[in-house]
């Protein structure tokens, strides 16, 4: 019983920080522009598909195919940006919303005619790296994927905080007005923040393909997971999102050796609902509404 | 007074179109498609109040009708009751769950609300597909004999059309007389701007609170009758997040805030989608379709077919409501 727990803990956290890096994708853009993307999920979902082209018809490493899956996603993301969010921008929430969903049905529509929602697999395996505890393998797989979404998560906080362009993402994030007045071009570094965000979502999904089969529409579960460790971590906040990430893994961890797998959702989205409600700003956020 | 505005009798013009043209020629297949159209209306019509009214963005809307879907069947099938009382149970109770839930949740405000009702979905839909009692993820069948209390299954499923079409027309009269009151007012205030409208004496939460309610009634009822109709309830059917967000493009299409234009908008949709999904080239790319809609009505006409009509014939804002 007790290895049980610790088993579904590590598996918990690892699967975690890959819900974290999604959720990155997501709060960035919301950090930036205040827009919840919801396309987020069938970005995941290319980036899903994306791995198995790749794989299958390239003939490329999975792993390898990270930086081709960042780039892609990055000029897929600032041309969404021109084409559809930038002329909503700053407007209700409701056209940023209805906008991103748009192109969200627009995706799901064609990758559902192109792809079917038949479930897809890659064959991935590091059999070097599996670890074993007490009867129980944590497959190498896992230990890759978790590490390289925290080191991905890693190098963005580094562009974020150690570079100019960062430096002028996080000036755009806090005060539009001011940084346009700054000399900064403010469109251009809200479109790239749009490209970033749906390139690391699209990395995420990656991730998540090299471990689990996957269909077009298993995005949209991972969107709503995205939210739930969006809302622990705080909005906008993408360290707190890696954070949340982890923290989700481990209450799907910890619940799991007790509850039926089906009640996990029935917490996690009650428990969002709460969070939300209770701490608008974050569960990691200490001190309610501070900021 | 209400009895002079011509949108009242326009809508109950429409409805009794929508009753008479199918008893009248006996044409089952129009009925369905008529029906079909009547719940788009009675659930973009009900959305109106929160999403245009409001303007606070409800995902979760569906959750009323899947709810009172579940709710009114469980009190017909395990309860025996007739149909009648049990869809008036499912109304109150979502209802008073929806005036409880949103005294918590309508303190958010703007996407924060948003994700919240997001949530609120997901979590009673897991909640549901989990919950014994209402058959848990195989959903609930309805006893055949429940048939036989309205006078066998043809006559059952031409009682259920014309309680559907009565719950579409006081949908729209419900939003009619909500516009034309002291409380749509209120309402038209925080949309624009909740803390001045506060300051003049709006209570905001109440009134947010109460519409949040009054947007569940009728979607709960009209839940428990389109499920009776169909037999079945599944929870993936009765919480499908993607007919909650076409209801708002439904509402967008005809001009959010108005009230036949939803409703037109609402008609329009389910003909467009009925289209798209017999016709050969694009039944594969329905959802394309219509996500290309959507996003050129948010891209270039945000205010909807009513506001076009409105910005070039302006005397009809008075006429056309």
């Amino acid at each position: 019983m007790f290895y049980d727990l610790i088993a579904s803990l590590v598996n918990g956290v690892l699967v975690g920080a890959i819900y974290g890096l999604a959720a990155i994708g997501l709060t960035l853009i919301f950090g930036v522009m205040n827009v919840i993307n919801l396309m987020h999920g069938a970005t995941i979902a290319l980036g899903m598909f994306a791995l198995y082209f790749l794989v299958t018809a390239a003939g490329l490493n999975p792993y390898l195919s990270i930086p081709v899956v960042l780039a892609g996603g990055f000029v897929f993301g600032v041309g969404v940006y021109w084409i559809a969010v930038h002329r909503v921008i700053g407007g209700s929430d409701l056209m940023t919303l209805l906008a991103t969903f748009a192109v969200n049905m627009i995706i799901i529509g064609i990758g559902t005619a192109v792809w079917s929602t038949s479930p897809y697999n890659v064959d991935v395996s590091v059999p070097q790296l599996t670890a074993s505890l007490h009867g129980y393998t944590i497959p190498g797989t896992q230990l890759v994927a978790a590490a390289l979404a925290v080191i991905l998560a890693g190098l963005l906080y580094a562009f974020l905080y150690y570079t100019r362009l960062g430096k002028a993402i996080r000036a755009v994030a806090n005060n539009r007005q001011a940084a346009e007045l700054m000399g900064i071009n403010t469109q251009w570094v809200l479109a790239i923040s749009f490209g970033i965000g749906i390139a690391v979502a699209a990395a995420a999904g990656l991730l998540i393909a090299t471990l689990f089969p996957f269909t077009i529409l298993s995005g949209a579960n991972y969107e709503l997971k995205s939210f739930v460790v969006v809302v622990l971590g705080g909005l906008g906040d993408p360290a707190g999102a890696l954070l949340g990430g982890i923290l989700l893994g481990l209450i799907e961890g910890v619940s799991a050796p007790f509850v039926d797998v089906s009640w996990t959702p029935v917490i996690e989205f009650t428990l969002f609902v709460l969070i939300l409600v209770l701490f608008p700003k974050g569960l990691l956020r200490f001190g309610r509404g501070k900021r | 007074m209400i009895l002079k505005r011509p949108t009242l009798w326009i809508i109950l013009l429409i409805a009794a179109a929508f009753a008479l043209i199918p008893a009248v020629t006996g044409d089952i297949a129009l009925r369905e498609s008529l029906l079909l159209g009547a719940v788009y209306i009675i659930l973009a019509s009900n959305l109106n109040l929160m999403i245009g009214y409001t303007a606070y963005v409800n995902f979760g809307n569906i959750a009323f009708f899947g709810l009172g879907g579940y709710i009114g069947l469980y009190v017909v099938n395990t309860l025996h009751w007739s149909l009648w009382p049990a869809c008036l149970i499912a109304g109150c109770v979502v209802s008073l769950l929806a005036l409880v839930l949103g005294s918590g949740i309508l303190r958010l405000r703007g996407a924060y609300f948003a994700l919240a009702t997001i949530g609120v979905n997901e979590a009673v839909k897991a909640f549901v597909t989990n919950f014994q009692p209402f058959g848990g993820a195989s959903g609930m069948y309805l006893s055949f004999s429940s048939f036989n209390a309205l006078g066998g299954a043809r006559h059952a499923l031409w009682l259920a059309y014309f309680a559907m079409i009565a719950l579409m027309a006081l949908s729209m009269i419900l939003s009619l007389v909500i516009k034309r009151s002291r409380f749509g007012l209120g309402l038209f205030a925080i949309r624009e701007d909740e803390d001045a409208a506060q300051v003049l004496g709006v209570k905001a939460p109440l009134y947010k609170s109460l519409t949040y309610a009054a947007s569940a009634f009728i979607p709960a009822m009209a839940g428990t009758i389109y499920f009776f109709k169909n037999g079945v309830i599944l929870p993936e059917q009765a919480f499908d997040l993607t007919l909650s967000i076409e209801a708002i493009v439904m509402l967008m299409l005809g001009g959010q805030g108005t009230v036949l234009g939803v409703a037109l908008g609402a008609f329009a949709y389910e003909q467009f989608r009925g289209y798209l999904l017999v016709s050969s080239t694009f039944s594969q790319f329905q959802l394309v379709v219509a996500g290309i809609l959507l996003l050129l009505i948010v891209l270039f006409l945000p205010e909807g077919f009513m506001g076009w009509v409105y910005r070039r014939v302006p005397r009809l804002r008075k006429v056309i409501e």
